[in-house]
């Protein structure tokens, strides 16, 4: 049996029994039922498949995942030091996949405003949220299939309509750990953008103890009518994480979704980013930010949908390769034959720090309709030596200059993100994993 | 306070410097002049450490101290200053940001206390107005797109926060309109004084009109061919270089 096989039946396994866990809803029932199904088919996908042909997920099989037991002991203030900048505002706190509400900053939460756990909600016997399920295809996604099969908790965020929060939505994803002993968790969040609303929400994945660690999260966000969402993954688990991330929105009329992925420590991260412009008028708005360390692997694929007329869609995805480390960006654009006037445009720059590391970026444009603007460039360089002599020339040490360069390349998608305290906060963790390399 | 003796250097294949000798005391402003590719840019470049050049001859001590044993960043803290000919355009890096993060790498190696955001604003306040520098550039991205008269501003404002104790100009005359110029040479001429120095090269004779040079060195083929007071500037800006190759060398120069 292969190593990818055997990893398949370990992970089935360990799965909860459909029935098992908090809440007996049968919304849950089935889902976990349909991702059992869907992943004893697809099993760990091999490098076989054209979607993993550069990212070999056989490191993954080799460890022994077992999925993180409930009730690890957090403190608050150990998540609250790791979870700057904004941990005050509101904060909501998820320990190994699962809400822990005592450990969160209660916000005064804007009317109407929801954050639930999952959990909590199939226990009461609520109906299952509308975007839970509906977006991210287990039959499509192998790693959304393993996390359905293991659906127990997570973030059901609905901004009603019209709503127009002041401050962001922090969700805060913890895993735990112990050296030796590898776990798993499998975080998914939900989150609905009511019509006309605007919001702000940070999934922020951190890791306290030691330990290798497999997250395996899915997200699903649904953007009502001329609503507004942004939605940030920060991903910061560090070196011995392994990160298996799926995001997938649906954009209705006239609304525009920003997302912003940033992948800044990891030993194996794969973010899958899909985004349907379902109705005219729709718009996203793709930003990645990814940095390779060490040995570390860090892919990003995205699929940009303009599956309607007269939607815009713009791609960022920025790549600061370091030490020995490999990066991946596939970014697909499919304009369907009746998306007539799409304007769609994809730009893949990378800056490689070291000779050991690596690069591969493609683009891949599919458009079946005639009238449309599509636009898509890749870059790779090198730190430039000119302005590395003009900031040394002032006094600034090599390492100084070396990381102001970097940070000033990923500024790009920074300066994007609409928290200027996050964004800084993001700068300075990625300033940080550089110097952390540097020193290893 | 910096003595350069039988400096020579190349780029690539090509040898540029082929013995320059230059001292220049504390508190002197001295010019070098010289035609297109007389090597000016190099010896500034070299002065300051830019790794395209290679030095193979030659030393130069910097108040005592070998210089180009220094690497870049060493010789500012130490107080030398390079205005950049071509100022680099740096995307994504906020002057103000970068400029404390310099001012502050020179005060701690100077022994001093780095100073805080407010203290850093308040004398980049003062330093920008004697260069008519406009506030909101110092927010944006290190000299993107600036003109090539905010450049030059830029950088001697970075000269007039760091406050180096020898400074080199290259070119920072060109492309300035007379106005700029003079606003330029102002803010220069601030910092002169007693304990500083200042090597301002230059193709024209006009720039010396705002910042009077104590001495002034022709640059030709490598080396210094011609020394003198201030005059020889404008003797060469009705003459052309064209004349230095009728003249027999100065005293003095290398051969």
């Amino acid at each position: 049996m292969s190593e990818l096989d055997a990893a398949r039946d370990r992970f089935l396994a360990r799965a909860p029994a459909p029935d098992a866990g908090p809440g007996g809803a049968a919304w849950l029932r089935a889902l976990r039922a349909e991702g059992a199904a869907a992943f004893a088919d697809a099993g760990i996908p091999g490098t076989d498949r054209e979607e993993w042909r550069y990212t070999n997920a056989a490191a993954l099989a080799r460890i022994p995942f077992e999925p993180a037991a409930p009730g690890a002991e957090v403190a608050r203030e150990a998540v609250e030091e790791v979870a700057v900048p904004f941990f005050a505002c509101s904060a909501f706190v998820f320990v190994d996949g699962r809400y822990a509400p005592a450990l969160g900053a209660p916000p005064a939460l804007a009317t109407g405003l929801r954050v639930d756990g999952l959990a909590q909600r199939a226990r009461e016997g609520a109906p299952r949220p509308a975007a839970l399920g509906e977006l991210a295809d287990p039959k499509q996604h192998p790693f959304a299939a393993l996390q359905a099969a293991y659906l127990e908790d997570g973030a059901v965020v609905s901004v009603p309509a019209g709503a127009s929060l002041a401050h962001p939505i922090h969700l805060v994803f913890v895993t735990t750990g112990a050296p030796g002993a590898p776990r798993a968790s499998f975080p998914r969040v939900v989150v609905e953008a009511g019509r006309e609303s605007r919001a702000l929400v940070v999934q922020d994945h951190v890791s306290l103890g030691g330990g290798p660690r497999f997250t395996c999260a899915v997200t699903e966000a649904r953007v009502g009518e001329g609503a507004s969402l942004e939605l940030v993954v920060l991903q910061r688990e560090g070196a011995e994480t392994f990160h298996v991330g799926n995001v997938q929105a649906r954009v209705a009329r006239d609304a525009r979704l920003a997302s912003r992925v940033l992948s800044l420590g990891g030993a194996f991260v794969r973010n899958d980013l899909g985004v349907v412009l379902a109705e005219p008028g729709a718009e996203c708005d793709v930003d990645g930010l990814f940095l390779g360390a060490g040995d570390g692997l860090v892919d990003n694929h995205t699929l940009v949908d303009h599956a309607s007329p007269h939607a815009t869609s713009r791609q960022l995805y920025k790549g600061v390769l370091g030490g020995r480390s490999r990066g991946v960006f596939r970014g697909r654009i499919v304009v369907r034959p009746d998306a007539q006037k799409s304007d769609a445009r994809q730009a893949s720059a990378n800056l490689v720090l070291s000779d050991g590391a690596e690069i591969d970026t493609k683009p891949q444009l599919e458009i079946w309709a005639d009238d449309v603007r599509c636009s898509h460039g890749a870059t790779i360089g090198r730190l430039d030596p000119d302005a590395l002599f003009y900031l040394r020339s002032r006094g600034l040490a090599e390492t100084a200059a070396r990381d102001l360069l970097t940070r000033g390349f990923a500024a790009e998608v920074l300066q994007r993100i609409g928290s200027e305290a996050l964004a800084d906060a993001a700068g300075e963790i990625l300033v940080a994993a550089l110097r952390a390399e540097a020193a290893r | 306070m910096i003595e350069i003796r039988g400096l020579r250097a190349r780029a690539g294949d090509a040898e540029i410097l082929r013995g320059v000798e230059l001292e220049i005391r504390a508190g002197e402003v001295h010019a070098v002049m010289g035609p297109n590719g007389s090597g000016k840019s190099t010896l500034a470049g070299v002065l300051a450490g830019r790794p395209a050049f290679e030095v193979t001859g030659g030393q130069v001590l910097f108040e005592g101290r070998d210089l180009l044993a220094l690497a870049p960043e060493e010789r500012a803290r130490l107080g030398l200053f390079l205005a950049f000919q071509y100022p680099v355009e740096i995307p994504g890096v906020a002057n103000n940001y970068f400029l404390k993060a310099a001012l502050n790498a020179v005060r701690t190696a100077r022994g001093e206390e780095p100073l805080d955001a407010m203290e850093f604003l308040s004398l980049l306040r003062e330093k920008a107005k004697l260069v008519e520098m406009p506030e909101e550039l110092m927010g944006r991205s290190v000299n993107e797109g600036f003109s090539g008269g905010e450049k030059k501003r830029n950088e001697v404002l970075q000269m007039l926060v760091l406050e180096p104790r020898f400074a080199v100009l290259d070119e920072t005359d060109s492309g300035l309109d007379i106005d700029a110029l003079r606003t330029v040479a102002g803010g220069v001429n601030a910092l002169r004084g007693p304990a500083r120095a200042l090597l301002v090269i230059t193709h024209y004779q006009r720039l010396l009109d705002y910042i009077v040079p104590d001495r002034v060195h022709v640059l030709s083929d490598g080396r210094i061919v011609r020394s003198g007071g201030k005059e020889l500037a404008r003797e060469l800006e009705e003459k052309g270089y064209g004349w230095l190759e009728t003249q027999p060398p100065a005293p003095g120069a290398a051969p």
